[in-house]
């Protein structure tokens, strides 16, 4: 052990426990955690669409998106799909175990930039995860912003992430939250039907003060890019969220490297016109 | 700049000195045609005339593997192996001094990286001129002189060298063996200008720079990338014994007690199949083509756009080192002359 590193190792994981567990869907649960030391808690100040590294003693580290809103702090929120190593370790951890986190990283939503404008969430599968930051931070900033609206759609309504907290935003005024599924085979669900870009049909929307923020998969990204280039969008004024592998999360160890730009550090929010520029993104 | 000089036969005597400074490291013979910077035993055994070491002086900084955090249930601590320990490197050529100012801005930036910096700072450099071989294309790369980033840097004049003093703590090493330097006379400064011209008539190639970035952007779908692909082994040995590659993987190693552990780091190459695979199984670069591509784009290309200039310093190593004849000059010549088809 050295002292002759200084404190501020930005490599340097902080303990936070597992203080609850919410199982969502399948293979997907949201990590509620807390800071141990104080001084961290008290200095983790993020904006959505920022992530953070995972470690798990003796497996590794992970970046995670942050799904929690700086407007809720005290507790961080981590939505997680059991998919490798590290996820796979952390999801055999019970409540009260210990972890590493560091961070924020990346540039997250420039949400300064954002205020004053509609907003167009539209997110499909796992993509609601760093969109529900967001979410949450411009419905608790909601005078800063004019209309919200959030398309969200999953194959089924089991696989919906967040099902019951956005099912809530159905009636509420302030928000137009459509929600949909590929298909409902239980007969209950109360929303739509249909593939995301078909949401499309139930709004106006003004291209020139509105900016969209779009996480999904790939397919989704194809068609709802073509939705919104149709309505005449900016491409300045979409927003994408781009999955690498960002390993250091500080531009450090070359893992994450799109073209000329690193995710971790230039995203994981790119602007469609960023993203078009650069070679093998998908 | 403060210069001195320094006549040939005080070289070994002054290098005997400096070992005060720090542990005395300079190319030393490894195998037929091969040096490797090492620590040296007996200053006679230094190659003065080591034109390309095997691998670049980066390992002192960046080593090739190295713990960065000790953990246990109670946390993760930093550790840093050789904490404070100093190191004298002696015959740096300009390629590879500015090789180091290149791993400066990567590690630099908003986020420090201070295990190369605790390195960076106990390692007094001393560099040294050289006339270039067939491989050599530091002249295009704008890495033939350098100015600084050295603590002390030799220029051969004949005799002697010229000794520009570059920092404060060079300073302290010409002080601490003042009796073995002299004066800048006027032949000294004649010779000095002579050979600099004439050094650069030693380049047996050159390549063209300008404008590259918007080629290598032209001339992303060429074949020469597919055709380079064929040949690559995957081996990552350009990666290894590149100035400027910093890639590094990282590691957590448990004890069998399961209960305390280290996490190391080590260099990685964006050359290997698994370098772009994410979780979930997706491989970004899965094609060989797609991954020599990647290299040499972010080297000219990627590179200039996040920090002004290329990470290549023309040191010729990934020739040298690439088992399938893959030649960067060769390359970037094809892709130039394809862009004026």
């Amino acid at each position: 052990m050295s002292d002759h590193l200084p404190k501020d190792n930005p490599y340097q994981p902080h303990l936070a426990r597992i203080v609850r567990i919410l199982p969502q869907i399948p293979d997907h649960r949201l990590f509620q955690l807390r800071f141990e030391d104080d001084e961290v808690a008290r200095n983790f100040k993020h904006r959505p669409g920022q992530f953070v590294e995972l470690s798990v003693l003796g497996t590794g580290e992970a970046p995670i998106s942050i799904s929690s809103s700086p407007t809720r702090p005290g507790v961080l929120e981590l939505c997680v799909r059991k998919v490798g190593r590290v996820t796979e370790a952390l999801f055999r951890l019970p409540v009260d175990s210990l972890i590493g986190i560091r961070g924020p990283y990346g540039n997250g939503y420039p949400v300064q930039e954002m205020e004053g404008h509609n907003l167009l969430l539209v997110a499909g599968g796992l993509g609601m995860a760093p969109l529900r930051s967001l979410l949450w931070y411009a419905m608790d900033n909601r005078s800063k912003f004019q209309d919200i609206i959030l398309m969200y759609g999953a194959r089924v309504p089991g696989d919906m992430l967040f099902k019951y907290e956005l099912l809530g935003l159905l009636d509420q005024p302030d928000i137009t939250c459509l929600l949909t599924v590929d298909r409902d085979d239980t007969g209950r669900w109360p929303a739509h039907i249909g593939v995301v870009p078909k949401l499309f049909d139930k709004v106006t929307l003004d291209p020139k003060t509105t900016i969209a923020a779009v996480c999904g998969p790939p397919v989704m990204y194809k068609f709802v890019l073509q939705k919104l280039l149709e309505r005449n969008f900016s491409k300045d004024h979409i927003l994408m969220s781009l999955e690498r592998k960002m390993k250091c999360g500080v531009g450090k160890c070359g893992h994450c490297a799109i073209g000329y730009k690193y995710t971790c550090l230039d995203g994981p929010i790119f602007t469609y016109w960023d993203v078009i520029n650069l070679p093998e993104v998908v | 700049m403060k210069i001195v000089t320094l006549s040939k036969s005080n070289l070994l005597p002054f290098l005997e000195a400096s070992r005060s400074f720090g542990e005395l490291h300079a190319p030393l013979k490894r195998g037929e045609k091969s040096c490797a910077f090492a620590q040296v035993e007996d200053v006679a055994d230094i190659q003065v005339g080591c034109l390309r070491t095997i691998l670049p002086p980066k390992k002192y900084f960046m080593p090739p593997e190295q713990t960065m955090f000790a953990f246990s249930t109670d946390g993760y601590a930093p550790v840093n192996e050789e904490a404070g320990k100093r190191y004298v490197l002696f015959g740096l050529h300009p390629c590879d001094i500015h090789g180091i100012k290149i791993l400066d801005l990567v590690f630099s930036g908003a986020y420090t990286d201070p295990y190369y910096f605790e390195r960076r700072k106990h390692v007094a450099i001393i560099g040294l001129d050289c006339i270039p071989d067939q491989l050599c294309f530091c002249n295009s790369m704008g890495t033939y002189f350098t100015e600084d980033g050295f603590d002390l840097f030799l220029s051969d004049i004949g005799d002697r060298y010229m000794v520009m003093v570059g920092t404060s703590l060079g300073d302290d090493m010409i002080n601490a063996s003042h009796h073995l330097f002299g004066e800048v006379d006027e032949r000294a400064k004649e010779e000095f200008k002579r050979r600099s011209n004439a050094r650069r008539e030693h380049f047996a190639v050159e390549v063209e720079t300008w404008g590259l970035p918007e080629i290598f952007d032209l001339e992303y779908e060429s074949r020469l990338w597919k055709e380079a692909g064929e040949k690559c082994l995957s081996c990552g040995a350009c990666s290894m014994v590149c100035p400027t590659c910093y890639c590094y993987d990282v590691l957590d190693l448990l004890e069998l007690n399961a209960q305390q552990g280290v996490r190391k780091r080590r260099w990685d190459s964006c050359l290997f199949k698994d370098y772009a695979l994410v979780a979930g199984g997706h491989n970004f670069r899965k094609e060989r083509s797609s991954r020599v591509k990647n290299r040499f784009f972010h080297k000219q290309r990627g590179f200039v756009a996040e920090y002004g200039r290329p990470a290549c310093t023309g040191c010729g190593r990934c020739i040298e080192a690439c088992p399938a004849d893959i030649n960067i000059i060769e390359l970037i010549t094809k892709l130039r002359s394809e862009a004026h088809v």
